[in-house]
């Protein structure tokens, strides 16, 4: 197999874009949690509900782009079981990169805080403010992200173990590498 | 028949300059209410003092010698989250062991007409006085009258937010204060 099948442009560019927005927002999440309050805290968390509106947005991009375009077929080496979990691990990470924002927003308005995306549009608070609603969501919130980090453990395992142990041209389906191999 | 009216009317005449003359002086707590709101990074936040002593004393028919004085309990507030309760009561904010509370005292009161006033008065926050004009709007009611008004102060005015909350980029200088003080006449 010497051509190389890839994503389209504009998924390859939402993928990269959503993991960048992905990695920078969770360990922020983790670190700023941790803080006590002073005007840095208060930055942080602006930014981090920023971020995750990004991530909401560009997610509703994404699932469009994705029900119209269908993805290239993955190699014929590839056994079943494995085609269904990449299915199951896919279709978990698409809702996530919904419901996870969502939580957020949601948990931002439970607490009192509207969210203000870059402290310019405000966004409507969906829920009441309500102590134990936003305790709960705060909850919900960390164990969507937890969730998530082990699919993307698997997701990016899977991706690199038939990318460099099986030596199929992986990583260039996302748009990374050369366009056609050697 | 004559007669009944002719006594109607004559406790009309008696009762109108009495109920013209009700000077408003004893606050209702329970149905006043004393809140603020400010931006924090773009984002408004509500807050409210729970606790607070009015005093008044306003006669509709004598604006010029009215007069009002509150006294609010900052350990009473609410700053819109529990963290920013206890962050409010320390020494860059309200400083509350040292002054534990805020208060208000009129000058005087200039009628602008249609129930509209603006009183002139002191604010003294954590030690700090300021002047201040505050718009205040009289309501008359059934058995109590109420007076609101909001005004925009600043913080740091009164050294409310020192050191690195002094960045009004993060929690903005201006807070909107927002008051209604209910009273009887009775």
């Amino acid at each position: 197999m010497t051509a190389v099948v890839r994503y389209s442009r504009p998924a390859v560019v939402l993928h990269w874009l959503l993991a960048l927005l992905i990695f920078v927002a969770f360990p922020l999440g983790l670190y700023m949690h941790e803080l006590p309050l002073s005007p840095d805290k208060l930055k942080l968390y602006s930014y981090h509900k920023w971020i995750g509106i990004t991530i909401l947005l560009l997610a509703s991009l994404r699932a469009a782009w994705r029900l119209t375009h269908t993805p290239p077929p993955l190699p014929d080496s590839i056994p079943g079981w494995q085609r269904r979990a990449s299915q199951v691990v896919h279709g978990l990470l698409y809702l996530l990169i919904f419901a996870i924002p969502l939580s957020g927003w949601l948990m931002s308005s439970a607490k009192g805080f509207q969210t203000v995306w870059f402290g310019v549009l405000p966004l409507p608070d969906l829920i009441g403010k309500d102590k134990g609603v936003g305790e709960a969501l705060a909850e919900a919130h960390e164990a969507l992200n937890f969730t998530m980090l082990g699919l993307v453990v698997l997701h990016v395992g899977a991706a690199l173990k038939h990318h460099f142990i099986e030596r199929q041209p992986f990583l260039q389906r996302m748009g990374l590498g050369r366009k056609e191999r050697a | 028949m004559n007669r009944s009216l002719t006594v109607l009317a004559m406790f009309a005449v008696l009762a109108a300059p009495v109920a013209n003359a009700v000077e408003y002086r004893t606050v209702l707590p329970a149905q006043s209410t004393v809140g603020f709101e400010f931006r924090q990074m773009g984002v408004p936040v509500k807050g409210s003092f729970r606790r607070f002593t009015p005093q008044l004393r306003f006669d509709p028919a004598r604006p010029e010698a009215a007069s009002a004085q509150i006294e609010i309990d900052i350990a009473s507030i609410d700053a819109g989250s529990p963290e920013a309760n206890e962050e409010s009561a320390g020494r860059l904010w309200f400083d509350r062991n040292a002054y534990p509370h805020a208060q208000f005292v009129s000058s005087r009161i200039r009628p602008l007409g249609n129930s509209r006033y603006e009183m002139h008065g002191t604010i003294t926050i954590k030690g700090r006085r300021r002047e201040v004009v505050v718009p205040v709007i009289f309501v008359p009611g059934k058995n109590a009258a109420s007076f609101q008004g909001a005004f925009t102060l600043k913080r740091l005015d009164f050294g409310v937010g020192e050191g690195m909350w002094a960045d009004v980029a993060t929690v903005a200088n201006e807070v909107q204060v927002r008051f209604r003080i209910a009273a009887s006449g009775n």
